[in-house]
């Protein structure tokens, strides 16, 4: 009966590690190929570009139907359109993707990144592909007019953990300022909730969260202006000369300009 | 050996003393501390009282007669069972995101709305706990008690709980330890825990090894810590039995 017993035990956990290693290559979330023909050569089908973001920072981001879309999901995949790559997202919190990158869990990390020197150490940036300013949420009937109010004592600041608002905001105001977030949108909650007295983020995911609540306002001075790149790892060279390429030939034929349109000019 | 030594002080130096990034260890510690605290003491308020209902209404159920005093027994009984089903049958976190957005909506203290969620999750664990210290006390005890003239209050604290406590004790620890690692999803409502801490660390040094780790060690040396407190509270406690 114990031999039995034993043997059923070991089976199970046979049965659970091979589970668990099969498992292991699929990530939480797969973006379906967005327009793969399905003449495409089989022997193509192989290559598979792990990319990694924060699927919550819309219209960089977002799920729609269950999908990962946006501006730079997008892009990414017409990157691997491109270069014959199957694109394979995982979609992570903010502060984990350029750790990721750098620790080779993936290979292309993105996400509205912002280029910035102390990144640049860990991570190796593309050429830049879009721009975005910092802008200030609050509520429409805030007191707070300009950077200068945030200062003020008592206010709190709510922002994405990770994000340029966060480090900037940091530097500016102290630690005692900060309300931190995991995603963009619970810094927006905890806003219209009362929580904190304002939202430092990126202005696109701004707009879009201003659009979908009432009550809410920009302010108009800008935080800080800045710049977003793709990243990838210092070790693998000639996979970021094949992506930075592919990407400044989007650049150039008007591809990314035409995504960007997409989602910001033509709402 | 020593290169390696040599870039594992570069890396803690870079990860921790820079820009005295160690403060949001310690000052993560603090809050984890102060969570766990709060959490626990509301935890085994809940838990007494809660069980108490519950272990009387089991034990006296059939011989309650009919009347107001049953049917607020029976009343409070419903109640406590429908907490225990609600709070063990949701995960900590969902509660966590509940208590930050929907209940404590006025409040912007956040150790306060992560000590409440804390508190009422780990009472409905600390109440089962506790009700099975309650019901391993012999009802002649109880009988005993109430003999001599004792009212049920005093019966429980003077007789039951005592006992009770001894029993229940390592399971208590248990919990404690458990609700001080639990601590850790606080950082969902922007709370700057022991976790968050390590976590703000790793987002600004984008370096992996050292905050995970360091986060882990604390959190281990606490554990032992207190394990090591309670393991002599618990042999005090038993210097009376012989």
């Amino acid at each position: 009966m114990k031999k039995i017993l034993a043997m059923i035990l070991c089976l199970a956990f046979c049965a659970v590690c091979l589970a668990g290693c099969g498992g292991s290559s699929a990530p939480a979330a797969t973006a379906a190929p967005a327009a793969e023909a399905p003449a495409a050569a089989p022997a193509e089908a192989a290559k598979v570009l792990k990319v990694a973001t924060n699927v919550a920072f819309p219209p960089y981001e977002y799920y729609e139907n269950e999908k990962a879309v946006g501006i730079d999901v997008d892009i990414m995949q017409a990157i691997c359109d491109k270069l014959g790559y199957t694109m394979e997202l995982s979609d992570m919190e903010f502060g984990s993707i350029i750790t990721a990158v750098a620790a080779g869990k993936v290979d292309v990390g993105f996400g509205a990144i912002t280029i910035t020197e102390e990144r640049a150490k860990s991570v190796h940036f593309t050429t830049s592909y879009s721009t975005g300013i910092q802008s200030i949420i609050v509520k429409e009937d805030s007191t707070i007019a300009g950077v200068d109010d945030l200062a003020a004592d008592g206010v709190k600041i709510g922002v994405q953990q990770d994000t340029t608002g966060d480090i900037y905001a940091t530097d500016q105001f102290g630690e005692d300022h900060m309300a931190r977030f995991n995603k963009g949108a619970d810094a927006v909650q905890a806003l219209i909730t009362g929580k904190v007295d304002c939202v430092i983020i990126d202005n696109s995911p701004a707009e879009t969260f201003v659009a979908q609540n009432e009550g809410l306002k920009i302010l108009p001075t800008a935080y800080a202006e800045e710049a977003y790149g793709f990243e990838l790892s210092y070790d693998n060279e000639p996979l970021y000369n094949e992506v930075n390429g592919a990407l400044e030939a989007l650049l150039a034929d008007g591809t990314v300009q035409s995504i960007i349109d997409t989602y910001i000019n033509a709402g | 050996m020593a290169e390696a030594f040599a870039k594992l002080k570069e890396s803690f130096i870079f990860n921790f003393i820079e820009g005295a990034r160690w403060k949001y260890i310690t000052n993560g510690l603090l809050v984890t501390l102060k969570v766990t605290f709060f959490a626990l003491l509301l935890g085994i308020a809940i838990g007494v009282v809660v069980a108490m209902i519950r272990s009387s209404y089991d034990q006296t159920k059939d011989e309650m007669q009919p009347g107001f005093g049953k049917t607020l027994m029976t009343g409070l009984n419903n109640l406590a069972r429908l907490y225990l089903t609600v709070i063990r049958g949701t995960p900590v976190v969902v509660q966590l995101l509940i208590g930050y957005f929907v209940i404590f909506v006025s409040t912007t203290n956040t150790v306060f709305v992560a000590s409440m969620v804390f508190g009422i999750n780990s009472g409905a664990y600390i109440t089962e706990i506790i009700r099975g210290g309650i019901m391993s006390i012999d009802p002649g005890q109880f009988e005993a008690g109430r003999s001599i003239g004792f009212n049920y209050i005093q019966t429980m604290r003077h007789i039951i709980i005592p006992q009770a406590f001894k029993n229940v004790l390592p399971s208590l620890a248990n919990e404690f330890i458990a609700l001080l690692k639990e601590t850790a999803v606080c950082g969902y409502i922007g709370l700057m825990d022991l976790t968050k801490g390590g976590d703000v660390i790793r987002g600004r040094t984008f370096s992996a090894f050292m905050p995970l780790i360091a986060v882990a060690l604390i959190y281990l040396l606490l554990v032992i810590f207190f394990s090591w407190l309670i393991g002599k509270l618990e042999r005090r406690l038993r210097s009376s039995e012989r």
